[in-house]
């Protein structure tokens, strides 16, 4: 029981932790932000291989592998295109 | 073993906060990126030694492989144009992993009941209130399943319509309801039948696609954006289920992070989520649009490049339509002569230029613009007044003043920025026929407003042969 009222702290700090960490960002960078905290719940990934892997029927080895499947896109799909956006943000003074 | 997966996680989830926040600021966006992935890296390979694996781990390296591939192919091939619906899809695969997650633990819970009951010991996994975390979970992913990918397909042009008929709020709410009690009835029967579990994502995938087709292609961003929170929400639930500490904090951070996000997107284009919603876009404002009078006024490229050439402030407001037209690098190109010649050139970007807040300074950084020459709406309109020429090129609904004047208008209340004020206005635009929401631009029929017809790229090219001979 406590372990899952730690968890509930877990839960309830770490959305403040997202809210303030988003604040006051500008305009400029929404879109590659929104693009990065995409690829941070790819994170599901992890989650996804643990299904998978206590998957007992064929039923739910079904299941598991898609979810890993898609689980690795978003990692893989939110990671490559956050790093080519960003990569364009160049100042005028770093020439 | 459990204490390094652990201690492995607990390093993601840092390595994941201190990237969102250097993704914050210009200067540091890029390393934030390669924090997190570091941590994504470093939770990934630890995850196979996971104690709760017990095999598959074969299956598990063939789908990464494989989800992973096509997503970076993809990926490194999308044009910055359509990057939008990119984001859309992928957000939409980590929804349906989050549902995936579920599916695995409620048919668990399924074909395990029977065992357990006989065993009469309770399984520790499969309280009340998982199961509601893991039904929560599905629910939310397995909507933004199914909206993403309409999304995706609206802004790719698979879908062009907008579907809307009679009762629609009604039938979606019906939808919604039957989803909801199915979700209730796996919660409360002490083994759900197959058949209920697979109505209830049924039912999910089905509500995800209704909630999303008849929202309309300019508001998409701020549902992709409220998709791309639930998604973290459901991610966040599916970690409660699995007891991963990783998935709770990295999918809260995002919940509340594409929360916020999503309310910044919301206000920037001067619309309310519930209006995102729950209404088409144009169903508001009543009565006659306000008559238009005056002439639109040509120009030659020639002339508007001496025009430019002579200045001493120009202000470039680029619109969607640049990015189209692809004439970004020819404008950069133009701006850097203009500079040479001494005059001071500034780029004004509106929040919903491009498909997205944010979306037109990623198309411009492309074309090696500095970001410290892009000007927010709000640092850039006090200066329209002291503006030789404002070059809009690709902007309509952004810079119309009929925002400001006109309560009839669809987009009264939008802020939009002050061109009108320019001493000068330049329109680039390919014919005279009203933009993106079809509304008539009042701006372009202004005194000081002079229109230069043609394609964007072609236009660019010959103010660029003018500048030189000047």
């Amino acid at each position: 029981m406590i372990e899952s009222f730690a968890l509930l702290y877990v839960f309830m700090l770490a959305g403040f932790v997202g809210y303030e960490v988003i604040s006051r960002v500008p305009v400029i960078l929404h879109t590659p932000l929104m693009s990065g905290s995409n690829f941070v719940h790819g994170i599901v990934l992890v989650g996804a291989m643990v299904a998978l892997g206590h998957a007992d029927t064929s039923l739910e080895r079904v299941i598991g592998f898609v979810g890993v499947l898609l689980g690795a896109g978003n990692a893989v799909g939110g990671y490559v295109v956050t790093e080519r956006m960003l990569e364009m943000f160049k100042s005028s003074k770093g020439k | 073993m459990g204490v390094v997966i652990e201690l492995s996680y607990f390093l993601t989830a840092i390595l994941f906060i201190l990237g969102l926040k250097r993704m914050s600021h210009p200067t540091t966006a890029r390393s934030g990126i390669w924090w997190a992935g570091g941590g994504m890296v470093l939770a990934t390979v630890v995850s196979f030694m996971h104690p709760e694996i017990a095999g598959n781990q074969l299956l598990m390296v063939v789908a990464i492989l494989i989800g992973g591939g096509i997503a970076w192919y993809t990926g490194k091939r999308v044009a910055m144009t359509d990057m939008p619906q990119m984001i859309a899809i992928y957000n939409g695969m980590g929804g349906g992993a989050a549902g995936a997650i579920a599916a695995v633990e409620l048919v668990k819970l399924s074909s395990a009941a029977a065992v357990v009951a006989e065993a009469a010991e309770p399984a520790v996994h499969h309280s009340t209130f998982v199961v509601f975390l893991a039904v929560l979970g599905a629910m939310i992913g397995t909507v933004s399943f199914s909206g993403s990918c309409v999304a995706y397909a609206k802004l790719q042009g698979l879908m062009k319509k907008v579907i809307r008929f009679p009762n629609q709020q009604k039938v979606n709410m019906a939808v919604f309801a039957l989803m909801v009690l199915f979700g209730l009835l796996i919660i409360f029967s002490s083994h759900p039948q197959i058949g209920v579990i697979l109505l209830f994502f049924l039912l999910a995938l089905a509500f995800g696609a209704m909630m999303a087709v008849p929202i309309g292609g300019a508001d998409m961003p701020v549902v992709i954006s409220l998709f791309n929170a639930f998604t973290g929400l459901a991610v966040a639930f599916e970690g409660f289920v699995l007891q991963n500490s990783a998935l709770i904090i990295a999918g809260t951070v995002v919940g509340a992070a594409g929360t916020l996000l999503t309310q910044l997107m919301a206000k920037a284009m001067n619309r309310p989520i519930s209006n995102v919603l729950f209404s088409g876009f144009g169903d508001t404002g009543g009565g006659p649009a306000e008559e238009v009078t005056g002439s639109m006024k040509a120009m030659e490229p020639m002339d508007a490049a001496v025009m430019m050439s002579y200045a001493s402030k120009v202000v470039i407001v680029p619109g969607y339509g640049l990015a189209v037209a692809q004439a970004q690098h020819k404008i950069w190109e133009m701006t850097e002569l203009l500079e040479e010649r001494g005059v001071e050139v500034k780029f004004a970007i509106h929040p919903v230029a491009g498909r997205m807040p944010g979306h037109m300074n990623v198309l411009l950084a492309e074309a090696g613009v500095p970001y410290d020459k892009i000007y927010d709406l709000e640092e850039i309109n006090s200066d329209f007044a002291n503006t030789d020429v404002a070059l809009v090129i690709g902007a309509n609904d952004v810079v119309n003043p009929s925002a400001k004047s006109d309560k009839s208008s669809p987009i009264y209340g939008m802020p939009i920025l002050d061109v009108d004020e320019a001493k000068n206005v330049l329109v680039i635009k390919r014919g005279q026929g009203t933009g993106f929401s079809g509304i008539e631009n009042k701006l372009f029929f202004l005194e000081n407003t002079s229109m230069v017809y043609g394609d964007g790229q072609k236009v660019a090219a010959e103010l660029i042969q003018h500048i030189k001979t000047l």
